[in-house]
């Protein structure tokens, strides 16, 4: 891995060498020292931001001089001059920073990992750039797809295992009956056998959701930059969702307007979201026989919330911090007969976790529940230019 | 990040001690996130490594209670530059706190993993863990980027955690009720649980200082209180 880096890097370590010299240049000329086609005047920067990871460049005294926009995307943004230990605060992070500027060492990596919000991994190189410009250079190498991998197996034994056990025995149990005491029984044979049925099918779903939880957790991570407009997303949802509500005996009310309402999103992930929550609010909310669901926002700089309300029987209140773990079920039985896998909630927050939204829910026992996804307000600058 | 004062030595100094504190941001945030995986994993050997951590904690507090006090001794600072010290000094002893909180988990893990212990019992901890580490994450990004808008947002992070809080702690009491064999686990695990609240609470301690550096003003004292454990009663009947 280590060869891997090395030779950009090499390259990178050269420019800066040439732009140096080509910056000495540009004080006598006053014109810009680039040449068309020519690698000698190469201005560093432009090679920098052309780098598709991470990067930064800082002084002795450890001020972050250059960021380039692999980094801002995945760190954010850096004001001129912040300091990089204040940025990159763990510890081998300084002692990698302060080996570099002390000259102990020219070019040196450690591994770097991130836990929260989203667990990402890195291969961090340091290294002094020529011999006496007096910069450094900082460079990371995504590694967390490896690293997602080892940790999704780890899960997947200690809850797939555990989840799938339960109803594999109970195939197995009903199977041996069926072979021994129930084998001239037709009623009770096909009893056993809508059972039987019955507990594949939650098997396969357990599954589905499982391995859709793990391919979101396997996307590297990336904050979204394209910008949609919630609105009209929520409202193609709310169409797919009609036969389901119509199953459940729900009418979903829609409170939304015209008004755009513009969000940084991925337009698939999103759907999933509000399909997750609207097919929670027609299941378990189905006694109230309504869903409300309404947009809003209160100036465009605020945050947008989309709110999905149901009138059902609630969720008593010492669940509710709870039940966006997996396989957390407020009540086993209710879970069950609805088909539901203890993971739909599991799916939003990690979707909502990457979008840099968050999940607020609120209810009382008896009076309904509310799900609110708040989004954060698109910055200006970015404005509608993505927006189609 | 502040405005360059006519003496460069100055600024030096400052930028020593909000390195200073991003180091023990950094450490801190680590011993955190080791001792919980030290116990959801049995891993004895990372539980060592967070108690011997916790020592630089300790010195780097000492240090830099030190060196402010020599700072307004011998520079005699004014508003955001006497704002700037004194957080440092508020700031390193909430970190220091937390700290031996997160060496306090990792001490029970051997008492805890001695009997082997279901996954269910941890998830609840790991969650809450998560929530309280995200929380110092961003109040430690906060001081750096000096971006204080964000502060709301921690401050309401502050509720999300003592309400799982709350909730955990019924949840091991339940298991506790259902069998007796749980009880020694389920008590550490309830301190452990306190000590992660108790974090969250010294992160909004943290976005507390920083507010004020950054603004000179502090914010307002009544903030939403959720945690409802002191209320959490055992009843057979539920």
């Amino acid at each position: 891995m280590l060869r891997r880096l090395a030779w950009p890097f090499a390259l990178l370590v050269r420019a800066f060498e040439g732009f140096l010299q080509g910056n000495n240049a540009t004080a006598q000329s006053d014109k810009p020292p680039v040449v068309r086609g020519d690698i000698n005047t190469l201005p560093a920067v432009y090679l920098a931001a052309a780098v598709l990871d991470p990067l930064y460049i800082f002084d002795s005294a450890g001020s972050i001089l250059y960021s380039n926009e692999a980094a801002d995307l995945a760190f954010g943004p850096v004001t001129k001059s912040a300091s990089l230990r204040l940025k990159f605060r763990a510890p081998e992070m300084h002692e990698l920073v302060s080996r570099v500027i002390s000259g102990e060492e020219e070019s040196t990596a450690i591994n770097y990992a991130e836990r929260v919000p989203v667990e990402r991994a890195y291969r961090v190189v340091a290294s002094r750039i020529g011999n006496d410009t007096g910069l450094y250079v900082l460079m990371f190498k995504d590694q967390s797809e490896a690293r997602r991998i080892d940790r999704m197996r780890a899960d997947f034994i200690a809850n797939a295992s555990h989840e799938l056990r339960t109803p594999l025995a109970s195939v197995a149990g009903f199977i041996e009956t069926l072979r021994g005491p129930a084998r001239d029984d037709p009623k009770a044979r096909e009893n056993f056998l809508q059972i039987m049925q019955n507990q594949t099918q939650r098997m396969a779903r357990l599954i589905d959701d499982l391995l859709s939880l793990s391919r979101l957790e396997m996307k590297p991570y990336q904050k979204p930059n394209a910008q949609l407009d919630v609105v009209v997303l929520v409202k193609g949802v709310i169409e797919s969702m009609r036969h389901i509500a119509k199953e459940n005996g729900v009418e979903i009310v829609s409170e939304l307007d015209d008004t755009p309402r513009l969000i940084a999103g991925h337009s698939d992930e999103l759907v999933q979201v509000f399909e997750n929550l609207l097919e929670n609010a027609c299941k378990y909310g189905s006694s109230g026989k309504r869903v409300v669901l309404s947009v809003e926002q209160a100036s465009p700089m605020e945050e947008v919330r989309v709110t999905v309300r149901d009138f059902g029987p609630g969720i008593p209140e010492e669940h509710i911090p709870r039940i966006t773990e997996r396989f957390y079920r407020v009540d086993v039985e209710t879970s069950r007969t609805q088909k539901g896998t203890g993971l739909g909630l599991s799916i939003v927050k990690h979707i909502l976790t990457r979008h840099d939204a968050r999940l607020s829910i609120k209810s009382a026992s008896g009076k309904g529940a509310s799900f609110v996804v708040h989004f954060p307000p698109v910055p200006p600058s970015a404005g509608s230019g993505g927006y189609v | 990040m502040q405005n360059q004062h006519t003496m460069r030595s100055f600024d030096d100094e400052l930028n020593y001690l909000s390195d200073q504190i991003a180091a023990m941001g950094g450490y801190a945030e680590r011993m955190v996130a080791e001792a919980v995986s030290a116990l959801v994993q049995s891993d004895v050997g990372l539980a060592r490594k967070v108690v011997e951590d916790d020592v630089f904690l300790d010195t780097k507090e000492r240090e830099i209670g030190e060196r402010a006090v020599i700072i307004i001794g011998k520079r005699q600072p004014v508003a955001d530059d006497l704002r700037e010290i004194v957080g440092a000094i508020r700031i390193s002893s909430d970190l220091e706190r937390i700290g031996d909180l997160g060496k306090n988990i990792a001490k029970r893990v051997v008492a805890v993993t001695e009997g082997k212990q279901p996954v269910r019992l941890f998830r609840g901890l790991e969650a809450l863990a998560g929530l309280a580490l995200t929380q110092l994450k961003e109040v430690l990004d906060v001081y750096a980027s000096r971006s204080v808008e964000r502060i709301g947002f921690v401050r309401d992070r502050d509720e999300e955690i003592d309400a799982m809080y709350t909730s955990l702690f019924r949840e091991l009491l339940t298991y506790m009720m259902e069998d007796p064999r749980n009880i020694t686990a389920c008590t550490h695990l309830l301190f452990c649980a306190k000590n992660i609240e108790r974090i969250g609470d010294h992160a909004t301690n943290i976005a507390e200082t920083v507010h004020h550096i950054v603004t000179g003003r502090q914010l307002p004292l009544e903030r939403p209180k959720e945690d409802q454990s002191h209320k959490v009663v055992a009843d057979p009947e539920a």
